[in-house]
């Protein structure tokens, strides 16, 4: 079970806007799943460590040198931004004036 | 004349067999890339197995792989090979649109790993093929741009996620396909469509320059007509990758092995109520033809692997997958919205109308799952039960040497059956997810018919046995 109230909260925390409409919608299809994997509570974890990579390898390391991108290839990611001036990618106002 | 008999079979051509056909010159490598084109333009409007293809692009690689043949160059197997990519693997300079309207205009900037391999040997990338968006979904369905339809019966799924490379290379638009799998999204397509689907060890291909959905899950393979041509193209692709940390050297023992010393395990709690008792028929008979070969079966406990492994599936992938879309602001790539005033309202809108809705709706569990006051009881718990999943497959290889179960529980749903309702799509992929819990390698080898559609056997392997597994899949593919 999940309530709207929670949806709205996850909603915000995921960045999503949604009306109130959705916000029922998903906590109907939500709650279905989350009931679902909910079985999960019937197995006893209590001794038993996490798997978070299913292979037990070392860790992967390198020198922390510069490599230097081929300046087409910065242009081009800079040319994927929706919004962009010169070499920078533009962003709305993220401070306000006040007067 | 010759030449028109030749193209007429070439929908049955292998790898090896049109890499004989270069090199006597019974055809041209744009000759092999014209008639693919020809396929793709008569059968693509109605099957929409590929988004996007540029014939330009497809003749020019064609022609560079005739001009190294006319100059007596030494060829790989793979040169002048037409193939399919999966709309969520960058190629240079055309689009890659994983399937989503906010990456709908998004022109892919370099090649991933497994696309500079192939090019480096000659391969030529016909084009990108339909997914479920972001590759979340079982029957493409959730493809933001149409669902590609089953060859078999239009009616139906091609499955999914990679369900446009299953259908491509099941209809003839191209040689093989790579797809991607994250929960079964390589074998369950390739199963409903009939094809060859092989989901590489965890690690064992890079996944630079693949759009990432779960991180401890991906894994980039490819889909092919047979066992044999999928072993080829695995050669290619596989290997440590510089760009991809979690890539591993793939260390192959040489094998020698033969039907009768190999131990196949059958999981008893893989034959559930729920399964189609034809698609069981076809599963238990093919296994029964393997048996009567000098395998030996063996019954073998998976205890967390059905319900439990597709829960735990359900807690870790959006979890994974919701940090990993976190990515699409509106601000680096893709869709943002025009109207936000500020950019709160660049965030907020973008993703709300950029995303599809099962996309959303995976972003949300996967938010929840790893927020505060949740986190222990859902991603922290079903990464422990992860770990009994590993072990219940560890326990099962001391046994016997492969894994046999049924790809899916059902053959090709029909388009609409179950879109209405996530959990029963989910449960399609019942059979596989535990696989890529694991971390394992498994491959889904076509095994016979039910109801006239094509029935999948998956091979479940210890890691790194891709050839074991691939070696067994032979078989299967010749009953």
């Amino acid at each position: 079970m999940i309530t709207k109230e929670e949806v709205k909260h996850i909603a915000k925390l995921a960045r999503l806007h949604m009306d109130s409409e959705e916000e029922e919608k998903f906590t109907k299809e939500l709650s279905v799943i989350i009931d679902y994997i909910e079985k999960l509570k019937e197995v006893d974890v209590s001794a038993i460590p996490p798997t978070s990579h299913p292979f037990e390898v070392e860790n992967i390391v390198r020198e922390d040198t510069e490599e230097k991108s081929k300046p087409e290839l910065v242009a081009k990611l800079i040319q994927a931004a929706p919004a962009r001036e010169k070499a920078y990618i533009k962003v709305k106002p993220i401070l306000k004036w006040s007067k | 004349m010759v030449k028109i008999d030749y193209f007429m079979n070439l929908r049955n051509l292998t790898i090896k067999q049109i890499h004989q056909g270069l090199l006597k010159r019974d055809f041209s490598a744009v000759e092999l890339a014209e008639y693919f084109l020809r396929e793709i333009e008569s059968k693509n409007p109605d099957l929409f197995a590929y988004l996007f293809f540029d014939k330009q692009k497809v003749l020019l690689q064609a022609k560079q792989v005739d001009e190294w043949i006319s100059e007596g160059r030494e060829i790989s197997e793979l040169a002048g090979i037409p193939f399919a990519v999966k709309d969520n693997i960058l190629v240079e300079g055309i689009p890659c649109t994983a399937g989503s309207k906010i990456l709908e205009n998004y022109i892919a900037p370099y090649d991933a790993t497994v696309i500079k391999k192939l090019k480096r040997k000659g391969a030529v990338v016909l084009g990108k093929t339909n997914l479920d968006e972001f590759a979340m979904g079982s029957s493409n369905e959730y493809s933001a741009f149409g669902i590609c339809k089953n060859p078999y019966d239009k009616e139906r799924v091609s499955g999914g996620s990679s369900g446009g490379s299953a259908a491509a290379v099941a209809a003839n638009l191209a040689v093989f396909a790579l797809g991607s799998d994250t929960g079964g999204s390589i074998r369950q397509p390739a199963s409903f469509c009939g094809v060859v689907g092989l989901k590489p060890t965890y690690g064992a291909v890079s996944r630079f320059g693949l759009i990432a959905m779960a991180s401890s899950l991906d894994q980039i393979g490819p889909i092919t007509k047979t066992v044999e041509d999928a072993a080829l193209v695995f050669d290619v692709i596989k290997g440590k990758d510089p760009s991809d940390s979690t890539s591993l050297e793939v260390k192959e023992k040489e094998l020698e092995f033969n039907l009768s010393n190999l131990k196949a395990g059958i999981p008893k709690e893989f034959f559930i109520k729920g399964i189609d008792p034809d698609v069981e028929k076809v599963v238990k008979e093919a296994i029964k033809r393997i048996e009567e070969q000098g395998v030996k079966i063996k019954e073998v406990s998976l205890p967390h692997c059905t319900d439990y492994a597709l829960a735990t599936y359900y807690i870790i992938m959006p979890s994974e997958a919701s940090s990993n879309l976190a990515r699409y602001d509106g601000i680096r790539y893709g869709f943002s919205w025009p109207e936000a005033k500020d950019l709160q309202e660049v965030y907020f809108y973008s993703r709300a109308k950029g995303f599809g809705e099962e996309v959303r709706r995976r972003i949300m569990l996967g938010t929840f799952s790893l927020s505060s006051g949740y986190y222990d009881a859902y991603y922290l718990r079903a990464q422990k039960v992860r770990t009994l999943i590993r072990q219940d497959f560890q326990q099962a290889f001391e046994e016997v040497d492969v894994i046999l179960t049924p790809t899916s529980p059902t053959v090709a749903f029909k388009i609409g059956e179950r879109a209405k309702d996530p959990l029963s799509m989910y449960l399609s992929d019942i059979f596989v997810t535990a696989v890529n819990l694991a971390g394992l390698p498994a491959v889904s080898v076509p095994c016979g018919k039910a109801h006239q559609l094509p029935v999948g056997i998956q091979i479940i392997g210890e890691p790194f046995q891709e050839k074991k597994i691939l070696k067994v899949g032979e078989f299967f593919e010749k009953l």
